[in-house]
């Protein structure tokens, strides 16, 4: 008996400690699971012929804000892949781990794909859902996971912020009451865009599903067309979800010259078009598969550094940051 | 009682006298029936469920799960994680336990309010303390890099918060039964000649020891199932730090229910295996067990 108990101890731990090869770790948000998994099976083919060297690829996924919180906590990421340039800010300023010019080091400020924000709706709008102002009437239960959390609900919520600053001609008080009426029809916020998306596919709860393109036409792709729709806003922020190489973590581990190719390989052919395929916005659309490209519809694109938001440095801590519009409204 | 029971028995011979703490059968029957009704829908359904939608699309599919590499590492580390922390819980159980039951000393109360603290600490505050211990901006973060110990988001943080949530399983069983049991034996086997080491081994144990079956039986199926305070030190890296109940999250996120349920379907047979062994322990050795509330 002892010898059989000691003998599935040391079997087991042999088990779980066996990754003798090179690893990599990417800590990515949420959506990016179906992305990342084309992908890193890609990458090991083509590192294989490059290099000669096998190696294998790990995955963590979770609420991008989180996701951020690990790594300076000591999550051993060799890249970050997330949903918001502020993240990987976060971990360049707490934990200078990434030097602070990141941005710089790849094209299109870092973001190999970028998105938008979008409605998911049962099908046939039965709440006759067409634009932003359809959000804030009574009645209406709208989904989003919570923007302290969520880098894909602090899209949502600017991408309301920017219709409404639109309507109201740049005013800013008129912004926040409509962005908090909106809230106040929010009844659940969960943490992290892929809770919110089960929510209403899954669950069933509320009228509105404000959601990453890509994670609603992935939603389509799984539950099928005949039960939800995708609305399209007049106007949505431009998502740019950025990637890094975590500088500490792969010098320490001696992964820099794998990981950094895994992020060039991104903005590849290849790249492109396992990103369009995932419904994400390629940076370079010739790359991609034309009918992937075709399915994502044309939207007026915000960008966070148009004057409205004045870039991710001001519109973080104005919006998101303690007391900032976010706080003011939900405390009301 | 209605009115209506009362002008009843008012009425009735008194050879149908019954004492007046049994019910009448009418009203059993509704008690027993909303009590076996309300276990059927909260707990005897959902467990239906998790094997209902686990073999939705066959038994091929159902063991198909198990074929995948990163659900057979849940496995496997849900498995590790159990075989260590239920061994040291195992020691420090029954340590605490003999200090307390067989000895009188100063902050013997203090002790076992400590014992009792993962009962009444949230598991998401388990695991947090441990990040704020030795995380990467922790208190020991600093010397933990300069020595290239990785705690936290790896298996050594796993099992320290495993062990924490389980630890007042086995010190908790044996407590009162050892202190019901007193000290008569082991001061009779000291007085034959005994050492302290032949007093424990021949004595003390053989008398806890279904007790203590009991304990690690309860410890084990906590260890395995825990979720919050893993979830907070994991790190949630597929096929390197997700446990079974972390790696069941994953896949209902994935959209893959069956394989889901699959797994939830093992921790569910855990549970009913670790059911069926504590009615039998409670069954055969009753006597034997503390009579502490269950």
């Amino acid at each position: 008996m002892r010898r059989l108990v000691s003998g599935l101890i040391l079997s087991t731990v042999l088990a779980v400690s066996a990754q003798a090869q090179t690893a990599l770790l990417n800590v990515s948000y949420d959506p990016t699971r179906e992305l990342y998994k084309d992908f890193n099976a890609e990458f090991i083919k083509h590192w294989k012929e490059k290099s000669g060297e096998t190696i294998s690829i790990k995955q963590s996924h979770g609420g991008s804000g989180g996701q951020a919180r690990s790594v300076i906590d000591g999550l051993d990421a060799d890249v970050v892949t997330l949903a918001l340039e502020s993240d990987i800010d976060a971990i360049a300023e707490k934990s200078g781990k990434i030097a602070k010019d990141w941005r710089k080091r790849l094209p299109n400020n870092s973001s190999p794909y970028t998105s938008t924000i979008v409605f998911l709706v049962k099908k046939g709008n039965p709440k006759n859902v067409k634009d932003w102002d359809d959000l804030v009437k009574p009645g209406i239960e709208v989904i989003t996971p919570n923007p302290k959390t969520s880098g894909g609900a602090r899209w949502n919520y600017l991408s309301a912020w920017a219709y409404a600053e639109h309507k109201f001609n740049g005013d800013k008080a008129k912004a926040k009451e409509f962005v908090g009426a909106l809230f106040r029809n929010v009844p659940v916020l969960d943490t992290g865009a892929r809770g919110s998306t089960t929510t209403f596919v899954q669950r069933g709860i509320g009228d509105v599903l404000l959601a990453w393109e890509n994670e609603a036409f992935l939603a389509l792709k799984e539950f099928g067309p005949e039960k939800f729709e995708i609305i399209v806003p007049s106007i949505a922020t431009l998502a740019e979800p950025p990637v890094a190489v975590v500088d500490q973590n792969v010098d320490k581990k001696g992964t820099r010259k794998v990981a950094e190719a895994y992020l060039e390989y991104l903005y590849s052919p290849v790249g492109q078009k396992i990103a369009a395929k995932n419904f994400y916005r390629p940076f370079k659309p010739e790359l991609a598969d034309a009918a992937d490209v075709k399915l994502l519809p044309k939207v007026t694109l915000v960008s966070i550094d148009d004057p409205i938001f004045g870039g991710w440095a001001k519109a973080q801590p104005e919006h998101f940051g303690d007391g900032g519009t976010f706080d003011q409204i939900y405390k009301k | 009682m209605s009115e209506q029971t009362l002008a009843a028995s008012a009425t009735m011979p008194p050879e149908t006298w019954r004492a007046p703490t049994a019910e009448v059968s009418v009203v059993r029957l509704v008690l027993i029936g909303v009590a076996v009704l309300f276990i059927g829908v909260f707990l005897g359904f959902p467990l239906l469920v998790v094997f209902f939608e686990a073999f939705l699309n066959g038994v091929a599919k159902y063991f198909e799960t198990f074929a995948d590499s990163d659900t057979q590492h849940a496995i496997l580390l849900t498995l590790l994680v159990a075989a260590i922390a239920v061994p040291a819980n195992l020691i420090f159980g029954v340590a605490a336990a003999w200090a307390i039951a067989k000895y009188d000393f100063r902050g013997k109360a203090l002790l076992i309010t400590l014992i009792d603290l993962p009962f009444s600490v949230s598991p998401v505050i388990a695991g947090l303390i441990y990040v704020i211990m030795f995380g990467a901006q922790g208190y020991l973060g600093d010397w933990l890099k300069a020595h290239h110990i990785q705690i936290i988001f790896a298996i050594p943080g796993i099992v320290l918060a495993t062990i924490f949530v389980t630890f007042p399983f086995v010190a908790r069983e044996l407590i009162p039964l050892m202190e019901e049991q007193g000290t008569q034996d082991e001061e009779a086997a000291i007085s034959l000649g005994a050492s302290g080491w032949q007093t424990f081994r021949r004595v003390t144990l053989p008398n806890v020891k279904w007790g203590l079956m009991y304990g690690v039986l309860l410890c084990n199926a906590r260890a395995m199932g825990e979720f919050g305070a893993v979830a907070v030190v994991s790190g949630h890296i597929r096929g390197l730090t997700n446990t079974m109940p972390l790696h069941i999250e994953i896949l209902y996120n994935d959209y893959q229910w069956v394989a889901a349920f699959a797994v939830a379907s093992l921790l569910a047979l855990l549970a009913l295996v670790t059911l069926i062994v504590k009615t039998l322990l409670e069954w055969r050795f009753s006597d034997e067990l503390a009579n502490g509330p269950r």
